[in-house]
């Protein structure tokens, strides 16, 4: 198994820069989630980790040994795309014993290596089979269990997923996490939906036009988001912003909106008059008759135990997540209040979040 | 508006009954949604209403008057489908005065201009009017074609899966849009669906339909908090609705006839490992941000519940299991009341 380090990596096409500056390092074992929009840089950071792509700039360690010029083929990693090409013609057995086969291993300890891989992905039942005949998830532990066979370094699997339905997705990311549990192999997982990452993976980057706006394990980055792009990414439905101009200087406790104050974390940085965010997370806003903060209800949207009511403010449009039980009004007015231990701020021009008493201890910038 | 009543309708092509004796009314200003899985009958319930299948049994009626053998160019319908279908060589303008331009109307000009600006101000699209249909985004696109159907009318708006197309941002804002405009408007809405979100957050009513039955109608928290059925609750929820075989619990008690006990995620929670009480094993922890779900093994079965993601809990830790008012149900399925204790 292996460490993976990537060390100012870079990469440009021509005059777009697909990838800037990327540092990080990746545990022996751990699952490792690549998280942005489409464009963003992940699949080009996953393809260069693979050796599918070299780098403009930058190094590539895999286990401590620097493999940035290495042939794909000679760096035993094992690559998981998002559609499973499968030999038609070739049984689930021989699909998946295929990469042994490729390397020369006798028939009898590939035929073993086989069998125990579908051991571990529970299709033992399925290796006489034809491939044509298998349902969507087999077909994709199949394929998973032919980049498994050979025990490789790592996995490394770009938005295996994407093209499944929501329900089946949601049980396959629980699978996946648990083969991940009884293998321990590190895995690097490419994917644009937040809930993916924050369900399977150990720690998440999370990346934005070939940048990487913050690394963290998934409550570290629901809770004290680096940037708004990452707040906004993060979340459903994502943090609110409110927006304001003031000015802040260390040891503040509050924010004043036009027509309110608001109680915040310690402020730990001075900031000049200028345009701010508040972030609020829906499920730390609440009613309450003689908030200053105050609103209109644009509508009530019921989930069972909870129910999403949207609010226009005075700061701009905020969801908050309520106990169904509440009865709510649409075109009523009512005041809000935030849980202040849990508030996010931004500088409204860069987006990236200001230091307070919650963030101090948080990786910056 | 009008309200539109099915009584007893069936409808078979060969030997698929698509819809089996369907009796319902969609009153005035009302938003019922139909919520089932491909298959269930909903699109095929909707042609009947609008004529385009004409029913083996049973009569459908509008406003009170019976329509079941009236063609489809007279019951005063608009149907909005799944893939928006507009014209691309017209303008929006155009494309959402076309419904009123029909030779039959003889809607005057003035008039056109009128609903059209009224409807793509409802819409927030009136800045587009002046370009080409090609030339909107698909959240656009998609008001657009609502939008055709709004600038008349009708009796009723029926709608097949229009948000379905759209991604999840878009169909989450277009969600709410609807849903205001329908009231805005006092619409009259038969909407179908297989997204249980769509169905909870618009619906004034929600019919739960499965093979061509109507197993459920009610309001939204009718359907999720009094299931009649264990199909019904497991449609509703997300998670989905835990079953465990009643006698797995013996330390519960349990109205007689009770084969299956449906426990929701706020109908289990996580207590300390007191001695006493049933007690499971957190198999595995998935963050959400707000919420964990917490995935627990309880005698060889797999239960998932919610907990607040600075709760300590860690894999194959034991801990207690407190139920809150499950829901039971018999051996064929339905749902059997709690006994009051």
């Amino acid at each position: 198994m292996a460490q993976i380090r990537v060390e100012n990596l870079r990469k440009s096409f021509d005059q777009f820069t697909a990838v800037e500056d990327s540092n990080f390092t990746i545990d022996n074992g751990s699952f490792f989630a690549l998280l942005g929009p489409s464009g963003c840089g992940k699949t080009t950071t996953l393809r260069m980790i693979a050796g599918l792509e070299l780098p403009t700039d930058g190094r590539i360690l895999l286990n401590g040994e620097d493999v940035t010029f290495r042939r794909a083929a000679e760096r035993d990693i094992a690559f998981v795309f998002q559609l499973f090409a499968l030999y038609p013609h070739m049984d689930v057995e021989q699909n998946i014993g295929f990469p042994l086969k490729c390397q020369g291993m006798k028939r009898r300890e590939a035929r073993e290596r086989v069998l125990e891989t579908a051991r571990l992905l529970r299709i033992e039942h399925l290796l006489r089979g034809k491939t044509s005949k298998l349902s969507g998830g087999d077909r994709q532990r199949v394929a998973l269990g032919r980049a498994m066979v050979r025990r490789p370094k790592a996995f490394l699997m770009d938005e295996p997923l994407g093209a499944l339905d929501a329900e089946f997705r949601a049980l396959m990311c629980g699978e996946l996490r648990e083969l991940h549990d009884r293998i321990s192999a590190t895995t690097v997982y490419v994917t644009h939906d937040q809930h993916e990452a924050m369900a399977m993976a150990d720690r998440i980057a999370v990346m934005n036009a070939g940048r990487i706006e913050q690394i963290g394990v998934p409550q570290e980055i629901y809770d004290r988001p680096a940037s708004m792009f990452v707040a906004d990414f993060i979340g459903s439905p994502p943090m609110n912003f409110l927006h304001f101009e003031a000015g802040l200087a260390p040891g503040d406790r509050a924010v004043k909106f036009p027509h309110a104050s608001v109680a915040i974390p310690e402020i730990r940085e001075a900031k000049a008059p200028g345009p701010l965010v508040l972030g609020v997370r829906p499920e730390h806003i609440r009613f309450a008759d003689a908030a200053p903060v105050r609103g209109r209800v644009f509508g009530a949207e019921y989930l069972g135990t909870t129910q999403i009511v949207t609010v226009d403010t005075e700061q701009g449009q905020v969801k908050a997540r309520l106990p169904s039980s509440l009865a709510v009004q649409v075109g009523e007015v009512v005041g809000l209040t935030f849980r202040s231990d849990a508030l996010s701020l931004f500088d409204a021009q860069t987006g990236v979040a200001i230091r307070t008493a919650t963030y101090a201890s948080a990786g910056h910038g | 508006m009008a309200e539109v009543t099915l009584r007893q309708v069936s409808k078979r092509f060969g030997p698929i009954e698509a819809v089996r004796d369907l009796s319902f009314a969609i009153d005035n200003g009302e938003f019922v949604v139909l919520l089932g899985p491909s298959g269930a009958g909903k699109t095929t319930t909707l042609r009947l209403i609008t004529g385009l299948e004409r029913p083996d049994s049973g009569s459908i009626s509008i406003d009170g008057r019976d329509v079941t053998q009236d063609p489809p160019g007279t019951r005063d319908i608009a149907f909005v489908f799944q893939q928006y279908s507009l014209y691309p060589h017209l303008s929006v303008y155009d494309n959402l005065a076309f419904p009123l331009r029909s030779p039959a109307r003889r809607v005057p000009e003035a008039t056109i201009r009128k609903r059209v600006e009224q409807t793509a101000e409802l819409l927030h699209i009136a800045g587009k009017l002046g370009n080409k249909a090609t030339r909107l985004s698909g959240g656009e696109m998609q008001r657009v074609a609502i939008g055709r159907a709004l600038v008349r009318d009708p009796s009723i708006y029926l709608m097949d899966e229009p948000l379905s197309s759209l991604d999840a941002k878009l169909r989450a804002e277009l969600r709410l849009e609807l849903k205001r405009i329908q009231v805005e408007l006092g619409a009259t809405i038969l909407y179908v669906t297989h997204d249980q979100v769509e169905a909870m957050t618009m619906a004034s009513r929600i019919g739960v339909i499965k093979d061509g039955e109507l197993l459920q109608l009610g309001t939204p928290r009718e359907i999720y908090e009094n299931p009649n059925s264990r199909y019904v609750a497991s449609r509703l929820g997300t998670p989905q609705i835990n079953f465990l075989p009643a006698s797995l619990i013996p330390e519960i008690a349990v109205p007689p006839a009770t084969e299956v006990v449906g426990i929701r995620t706020e109908h289990l929670q996580i207590a300390a490992t007191d001695g006493g009480g049933i007690v499971g094993r957190v198999h595995r922890i998935e963050h959400l941000g707000d919420q964990n779900h917490v995935h627990l093994e309880y005698r060889g079965q797999m239960l998932i519940t919610l907990a607040d993601p600075h709760q300590p809990l860690q894999a194959n830790q034991d801990v207690g299991l407190k139920l809150i008012d499950p829901l039971f149900f018999d051996a064929a399925g339905r749902r059997i009341a709690a006994t009051v204790h």
